[in-house]
């Protein structure tokens, strides 16, 4: 099926994707991890030449969030910002990874410009990219242990001399 | 080398020091820098340019991270055959301080101190684009006089900016003079900040519901001085550097990259409109008051480093028109939204109203509620898009704060930028990108 990147939100979900919207009424397109590729790919050709950014968020607090219906909530979920630079729009894609089994296919396919931004997930969620041509950790070093973006990751404590010192948290 | 000092097996697998016979020819080109997903024409075959190698002859160093033309700490990883790059890789993560997750230990109030120095050369830029997330999510509407305030300031930020990017790009060329021209310029606009802010970077000006203070008495005059001075000054680094044939030798058909190739690496900014794309997110999806002013968007031809550097000095010409109709149209009235949830009350209200003293109490302790969503918003930062991703559960802290650098992910064009280079375009090359290590990191 092809589309235009000046469609409605609602027919761009027609490629396969249900459609909501974010706050001030930004067109969102909730996915799944089977058509991800597929659908990133469709929006490509519909004319959303450019991914802005590809971003993770860790769920775990608010595993019961309001997702529209047909869509289950799991605790990760991967946001890729799409441009069309003709027709000035934006649409974002919102991709529900669960725990037991954080991978989702690359999108270095169809946008290579998301090389950095998916090294960056996987690093601070642990979410991998499957196919990604370096699946490197990027700012973290190389020996780290953990992701530290998740939210079950400790975010420590420096001992202030002048307070009782607690321990780590 | 031998093979075996060419193979390293880490963690994550084997590492990409394979010889080169060995590499499959796909990944050895998404090595050097060229992206599979590209129409055919776009991709560098492997073995376009013009250097014999021979079969062991290859060296690979490290540039940085303490190289004084990287820009603060970024490494860059190079193979090269004499003195021409093959291939590349930027490695980062030096300054990384954690500051997406410190930003979700913060709340609304305090969040703008947080993200000012992702981006320590435009600070301004960074709390806008937070503020403007925070503003969409509690759904407020911002006085008239603070958008222009707004406009106003991040206009001279990105003068600022750019003025010390001419600095350092002459710098990094050998032109010492320019460096301290720039640097001389800069600190005459940080000077209007620190009178305005009360600090010369890192202000905490913008802040969720409007500005922190009305602008100083007299800023007229500050201002037009700026103004007035100038386009004066850019025409005589103009005149330095545009003609001069060492500068032009240096930076002409260096780290070309096609539109196609910067579309697809989501290179945005001056990187983006110096390849020929008149992508401006102040003209494409206006923010605050940008489709009531008059200011042209500049493009670039080529796209080698010159059109980056005319771009920039172009740039601060047009951001002092901008600079000028904010003067000429700037609306009296309040600095902040008037909302008692959000605006803390005036400094002399505290003493006479004990509601006045519990607000300004309670917003500064516990800060305020954003109701639950998500939003993502974008502005022209002097390097390019500069986004923010604000997921909120309701509470008084973002559960979920991502800014999308525009350095960061412009730093993925330095591989094919460089390819092919000289090494020492190479310096040339990586301050054209204008990569701010602070944004990289975070």
């Amino acid at each position: 099926m092809t589309a235009s990147a000046g469609a409605s939100a609602a027919e761009l979900a027609g490629l396969g994707a249900v459609a909501s919207s974010g706050a001030g009424g930004q067109d969102v397109l909730h996915v799944t991890r089977e058509r991800y590729l597929e659908v990133a790919r469709a929006l490509r050709d519909a004319g959303f030449e450019m991914c802005a950014d590809l971003c993770a968020v860790d769920y775990l607090r608010h595993l019961d969030r309001p997702v529209p219906e047909n869509v289950g909530a799991e605790r990760f979920e991967i946001v890729v910002n799409l441009v069309s630079l003709e027709h000035h729009r934006r649409v974002r894609l919102r991709v529900q990874v669960p725990e037991a089994d954080p991978v989702v296919p690359t999108l270095f396919e169809v946008y290579p410009g998301t090389e950095n931004m998916e090294r960056e997930a996987f690093d601070m969620f642990g979410v991998r990219f499957e196919g990604h041509p370096d699946h490197t950790r990027i700012l973290m070093p190389d020996d780290w242990e953990g992701h530290p973006l998740r939210k079950d990751y400790s975010v420590g404590r420096v001992p202030v001399q002048f307070k009782e010192a607690p321990g780590p948290r | 080398m031998t093979g075996e000092e060419l193979k390293a097996e880490t963690s994550e697998g084997l590492q990409e020091l394979q010889e080169r016979d060995e590499t499959d020819p796909v990944e050895l080109a998404i090595e050097e820098g060229s992206p599979r997903a590209l129409p055919e024409g776009a991709v560098f075959p492997p073995g376009d340019i013009d250097v014999e190698f021979g079969e062991d002859e290859t060296m690979i160093i490290n540039m940085g991270p303490q190289h004084p033309s990287t820009h603060g700490v970024l490494r860059i990883m190079m193979e090269l055959e004499g003195e021409t790059v093959l291939r590349s890789k930027p490695i980062i993560g030096y300054l990384h301080t954690g500051m997406e997750k410190t930003g979700e230990e913060l709340t609304y109030v305090q969040g703008a101190t947080n993200v000012t120095r992702m981006d320590y050369l435009s600070p301004l830029h960074n709390e806008l684009v937070f503020s403007l997330a925070t503003e969409a999510l509690l759904n407020i509407e911002i006085p008239p006089r603070a958008i222009w305030i707004r406009m106003l300031m991040t206009e001279l930020n990105r003068i600022s900016s750019h003025v010390l990017w001419m600095a350092t790009n002459g710098m990094d060329l050998a032109s010492t003079s320019m460096m301290i021209y720039g640097f001389r310029d800069r600190e005459m606009i940080l000077s209007f900040f620190e009178k305005t802010t009360g600090l010369r970077m890192n202000h905490d000006y913008i802040r969720p519901g409007g500005v922190a203070a009305d602008l100083p008495d007299g800023w007229e005059d500050d201002v037009m001085s700026i103004v007035e001075t100038i386009p004066g000054r850019v025409d005589e680094y103009d005149e330095l550097l545009t003609g001069q044939p060492i500068f032009k030798r240096r930076t002409e058909g260096v780290g070309v990259i096609s539109p196609e190739l910067a579309i697809a690496m989501s290179a945005t900014g001056p990187i983006l409109r110096a390849s020929g794309v008149a992508w401006d997110l102040r003209r494409a999806m206006p923010y605050l008051a940008y489709d009531e002013v008059d200011f042209d968007v500049i493009v670039g031809t080529v796209g080698d480093s010159f059109d980056r550097y005319a771009v920039r000095l172009n740039e601060i010409r047009e951001s002092c028109r901008i600079v000028r109709q904010c003067v000429e149209k700037m609306p009296p009235g309040d600095y902040r939204a008037q909302d008692k949830k959000v605006t803390p009350p005036p400094r002399a209200r505290i003493d006479e109203s004990m509601e006045a003293l519990i607000h300004h109490f309670k917003i500064f302790t516990r800060g305020f509620e954003v109701p639950a969503g998500e939003v993502y918003t974008a502005i022209e930062s002097p390097r390019g898009e500069l986004g923010c991703y604000l997921v909120s559960d309701g509470s008084n802290k973002p559960y979920r704060m991502h800014i999308r650098a525009p350095s960061f992910v412009n730093l993925q064009s330095l591989p094919p930028l460089l390819r092919g280079g000289l090494i020492a375009d190479a310096v040339a090359v990586i301050s054209s990108v204008d990569p701010v290590m602070g944004e990289v990191d975070r």
